[in-house]
């Protein structure tokens, strides 16, 4: 029954139901007057549900006279916007290779590994490369740094900020041409501390409210560009009886970051931890949060040790190729790793 | 924040007592249920869902700090900017000062290695008073298995720091600020820290060790959960302890021997020759340490403790800070003292491993030179 399927309260649909419309047809040649004196209801109830049902069959199509349904996107559109889409660059040309050009905004990237391998590394090293001037040829936006498991070093943020100025002071040294736009443009290292966003979230509550609460803080901060979360597990890894409800929180949450990443253009990275599983005879480690998180993102990313090396592998792209390459975490942050035989394996 | 109650946060009137009406008292309450299961619950329709759950959320969220206010309230108000310093040089550089304020650390090493006289001698330092290097205030030790020996420990007192020692009553006052307890069992433990949470501002404790962490849960191993839910709300609490008062939490782990079911691989990483390369570390260390991952993950800081080839190791494995560097330590009357304050870095996951040769050689001759010590 298609009534079922409108956003309306219970007892509205019950009233519908038992006045007899079952489908949206019965409802789109009625007045709202009429409605309300049939289900003795208030006008404005009455308008307010038929407005649910036109919607509701705009949709489906039975409009008629609509060429495209409603909120879609041709496949073209989609292709001119994606030649605009940016990355943000991880500072180590090997994996912002692997990656096409970084890491990309609109979309959602999960990030996951063993720990110590450098994932909190790899989402300071975003926090403050989004905040690269345009003029040098990054982003000038602001970043949002979510810590759920208290790992975030603010000494460790200043170190790798201090990097970042010298190596752009460097990199316009070599350039000139640009120089005197960019130069005016190269902020202080606390410059870059003061636009990386902190919220410290101790529970499963907070985490699901600050992620409702995300869409209100970026219109009203409109410059934020990256979002990183660090990380999703922590907080549902533990305590969690209903296996159910743990599925469709993190569900909920995947969707509503997905939407804050297109609505916005900012690029949404989650960090995860990692766990055993028992596959094809044997263990293997694998991303936490169990099977049907690992559908929820759009990209994901496994950081791990090859030898005495650490790799990135690229798990999951809707275009992204499978590849690893090396990255090393140095004392100035994420950077290629110092050989220079080439090293990008593809799968 | 998750407790807060619905009553409290300014909605119209309608909805809020629709709410007390269908027990949903608190935001976690009304968080933990989808849209759709709250449109159904509450009788009301999507758009009054969503601008209730928005104004919920907003209020339920913690606030926000820039990384500069941050970092310029700790640089203000804390010791050294949040750190307490070891008086081992080379690892208080590495930690960019000291152990952390508001963080976790932990020390594993296989038993007899120097954990406990490390925990000890950190004891003492927060005792001091502040023109010293301490932290003038009170520490919480948490015995598990009862290795705490307080005549070890002011005598590492009197041979690092003999001129406060040798004053008259210092040693009683030192000795008096380090409040031992030894919980009994797994529930006598979490009934403490419970305790500790509430005075923990009033008596001014500025530092709090468990030595050891993994001796909680092993000793009750019988049937019951399994062994990785047992300490899922302590790692929790003990991390929100850490943080809201901004002390530092040191803990000591065991080590266990690997089992079979363990492994380091990912499903893609099997049977690709190409970029497998064997790990020359895993095949002399048969000891991980306990535990398990959700642990290993949830603690900010982990140094190793191990021994290799006749000396003893302590390594920077697990910090956001530091470089992966290892120091040769030994034991002396004074504490632990670094033989060689500039580390070796280590490459690679083998700063992870834990090793466990020559041992009993550094036993033996431990004992030679200290009669009866313990450790």
């Amino acid at each position: 029954m298609e009534v079922c399927r409108l956003a309306i309260s219970a007892s509205q649909r019950g009233k519908l139901i038992s006045a007899g419309y079952t489908s949206l047809s019965s409802l789109s040649s009625l007045s709202p007057s009429d409605l309300a004196r049939e289900l003795k209801i208030s006008d404005n109830e009455a308008l307010e549900i038929l407005k649910a049902a036109s919607h509701g069959s705009r949709l489906d199509g039975t409009g008629g006279s609509h060429a495209v349904v409603n909120g879609a996107q041709t496949a073209w559109d989609m292709l001119c916007e994606e030649d605009l889409l940016t990355h943000i660059t991880t500072s180590c040309a090997d994996l912002d290779n692997i990656l096409g050009g970084g890491i990309n905004c609109n979309e959602v990237t999960e990030i996951g590994g063993v720990p110590g391998i450098g994932k909190t590394q790899l989402g300071i090293q975003l926090a403050v490369n989004v905040q690269i001037p345009v003029e040098c040829g990054g982003l000038g936006g602001k970043a949002i740094y979510i810590d759920t498991e208290g790992s975030f070093m603010v000494e460790r943020a200043l170190q790798i900020a201090e990097a970042c100025v010298q190596d752009m002071l460097e990199y316009n040294g070599l350039h000139r041409k640009e120089f005197q736009a960019c130069q005016d443009k190269i902020m202080q290292s606390k410059d870059f501390l003061g636009n990386i966003f902190y919220f410290r979230i101790c529970s499963y509550t907070e985490q699901i409210a600050i992620i409702n609460y995300l869409e209100k803080f970026i219109s009203e901060h409109k410059d934020v560009k990256v979002v990183i979360i660090d990380s999703i597990t922590f907080h549902f890894r533990q305590d969690f009886d209903d296996m159910a409800l743990r599925t469709r929180l993190l569900s909920g949450m995947a969707l509503k970051l997905m939407k804050v990443a297109k609505t916005f253009s900012l690029a949404v990275v989650l960090l995860n931890q990692v766990t055993t599983k028992y596959s094809e005879g044997s263990f293997h480690l694998t991303l936490a949060l169990g099977d049907s998180w690992s559908h929820a993102c759009t990209n994901r990313v496994i950081l791990y040790w090859n030898g005495n090396e650490r790799y990135a592998y690229i798990d999951k792209s809707p275009s992204l190729r499978s590849a690893s390459s090396p990255y090393s975490v140095t004392a100035k942050g994420i950077r290629n790793l110092a050989s220079n035989s080439k090293r990008i394996k593809m799968m | 924040m998750a407790n807060k109650l619905i009553s409290e946060m300014g909605l119209p009137k309608s909805i809020a007592n629709v709410f007390v009406a269908r027990n949903l008292l608190t935001a976690k309450d009304v968080l933990s249920l989808t849209e759709f299961d709250l449109m159904e619950l509450l009788d009301v329709g999507l758009a009054t869902v969503t601008s209730t759950v928005s104004h919920i959320s907003e209020i339920s969220c913690p606030p926000y700090q820039t990384v500069l206010s941050l970092l310029e309230q700790r640089i203000q108000n804390e010791y050294l900017a949040g750190h307490l310093p070891t008086r081992l040089k080379g690892l208080d550089a590495a930690l960019c000062g000291g152990i952390p304020f508001g963080a976790l650390t932990e020390l594993v090493g296989p038993s007899g290695i120097g954990k406990t006289q490390f925990c000890l001698k950190l004891a003492l330092l927060a005792s001091l008073p502040t023109i010293y290097g301490g932290l003038d205030s009170r520490v919480i030790y948490i015995d598990v298995e009862s290795k705490f020996n307080s005549r070890r420990m002011i005598e590492i007192g009197v041979n690092s720091f003999p001129e406060i020692f040798h004053i008259e009553g210092m040693a009683q006052e030192m000795a008096g600020r380090i409040l031992v307890l030894r919980p009994a069992s797994l529930a006598e433990f979490t009934e403490r820290l419970q305790q500790i949470k509430v005075s923990l501002l009033q008596r001014q404790i500025k530092l709090l060790i468990i030595d050891s962490m993994a001796a909680l849960v092993s000793r009750e191993h019988e049937e019951g959960p399994p062994r990785h839910h047992q300490l899922g709300w302590h790692i929790s609490f003990i991390k929100s302890l850490a943080e809201f008062s901004r002390i530092p939490v040191v803990v000591t782990n065991q080590v266990r021997s690997q089992s079979s079911d363990e492994t380091s691989r990912y499903s893609f990483q099997v049977g690709s020759k190409v970029e497998y390369i064997e790990d020359p570390a895993r095949s002399d260390s048969h000891l991980v340490a306990a535990l398990g991952i959700h642990w290993a993950h949830a603690v900010t800081i982990r140094l190793v403790l191990d021994s290799k080839l006749g000396k003893r190791f302590i390594k920077v494995a697990k910090s956001p800070m530091s470089p992966p560097l290892a120091f040769c330590f030994d034991i002396t009357s004074s504490g632990i003292s670094l033989l060689n304050d500039n580390g070796i870095e280590m490459t690679g996951p083998q700063i992870n491993t834990i090793n466990y040769q020559g041992h009993s050689d550094i036993i033996r001759s431990a004992i030679k030179g200290y009669g009866d010590q313990s450790e």
